[in-house]
């Protein structure tokens, strides 16, 4: 499918667009008229307006803080509304397809469910132990371990990372960048008293010991956070807890550390 | 937490290898001063502890440092899970265990 429409434009690109759901599906070709400063999104938006109303994906805020319009680019899964086309263009061809590891719902929408529960069986959420009738904890800026959580906590939940790794496209269990780099922002937030059970969250079969370290997650993510090094630290963690104390376990249950707990 | 243990085991096993590959490296340098003389080597290993403890403590870190690694590669590259998964490790834990010691035997037993 072709148009010529737009006025302004300064040639056209070729945009190959996969097309289907999670069972059948190809690549679709669109010719889309260059603008300056053009960005992958408008891109996509202007083949959903002008080619083909059909087209699904998803976004929200366009200025790259709601995580939303995250898509495969020439290969390279990147946030779209802040990707310009000049930037990534070879051979004046674009191929734009869903994210890699997720599911597809439809064209270029994927289903992040399984992105959202491994957030939460990394224990992704904070548990504090104070009251809203307590005061605030006062932590300073300069504390180390607030400074270690700050380095992670930029995360908008894009699933760039996690489309980004190889280890989650070799097993469909793996937690995943995104989930163990919330676990450790969590794990050095003084507030939070869920610390060892997030460790043996994270400790599981599934879990940071998976990493092998490649850095895909680190290379990709637009906000530049280093879950490479969240989960290194992790692992530093889960390996002082077995050799110092252990990682306690619930009583009357097997957490399968063995001897060393009650 | 099978795969905290095996993270574990994989590292200090690399940890006990690395100076034992440079002692290795270094020794094997030593022996060839001169040529390769298998006398000249069973003379200094034969019914020595330290060689032999040296070497069946170097075969054990290989045989647990491999057996991981393999096993990591056959269950991201090819899918294997389960009993298959598990008692090939064991195999290849077991296969290397017995290659190396008995070098080791044959080298140290007089």
């Amino acid at each position: 499918m072709s148009s010529s429409a737009a006025t302004s434009s300064t040639g056209s690109i070729a945009v190959s667009v996969w097309r289907g759901d999670a069972r059948h599906g190809n690549f679709q070709l669109f010719q889309v008229p260059q603008q300056p400063s053009q960005t992958i999104l408008d891109v996509v938006t202007w083949i959903q307006r002008h080619a083909d109303p059909g087209l699904s994906y998803r976004f929200a805020c366009r200025v790259g803080m709601c995580g939303s319009c995250a898509m495969m680019v020439n290969g390279i899964p990147r946030w779209t509304c802040r990707t310009h086309v000049n930037k990534v263009l070879r051979d004046n061809r674009l191929t734009i397809e869903p994210l890699r590891n997720m599911p597809i719902i439809k064209d270029l929408a994927c289903d992040m469910s399984e992105f959202f529960d491994k957030w939460k069986q990394a224990r992704g959420q904070f548990e504090g132990s104070s009251t809203r009738d307590q005061q605030v904890a006062a932590l300073s800026p300069g504390l180390p371990r607030r400074r270690i959580a700050d380095a992670a906590t930029e995360c908008i939940n894009c699933g760039i990372c996690y489309a980004a790794c190889d280890v989650v496209s070799w097993n469909r269990d793996y937690l995943g960048p995104a989930a163990l780099n919330r676990a450790w922002s969590l794990q050095n937030d003084e507030r939070d008293c869920a610390g060892e059970q997030r460790l043996r969250a994270v400790a599981g079969d599934a879990g940071c010991h998976q990493c092998h370290a490649q850095q895909g997650c680190a290379t990709y993510c637009p906000n530049e956070l280093n879950p490479t090094a969240s989960i290194a630290g992790l692992k530093r963690m889960v390996s002082q807890a077995w050799f110092n104390k252990g990682l306690a376990c619930h009583p009357g249950k097997k957490c399968g550390l063995g001897k060393r707990h009650a | 937490m099978l795969e905290m243990r095996l993270y574990l085991a994989q590292r200090i096993s690399a940890a006990i290898l690395a100076p034992l590959v440079l002692m290795h490296l270094g020794l094997m340098v030593y022996a060839i001063q001169g040529g390769l003389d298998a006398g000249e080597i069973l003379a200094r290993t034969r019914g020595s502890l330290f060689w032999g403890s040296s070497y069946a403590l170097f075969v054990i870190a290989v045989a647990v440092h491999a057996s991981i690694g393999l096993r990591k590669i056959l269950h991201e590259w090819l899918g294997w899970r389960g009993a298959l998964l598990h008692g090939f490790s064991w195999l290849c834990l077991a296969g290397l265990l017995f290659a190396g010691l008995r070098a080791v035997a044959a080298v140290v037993l007089p």
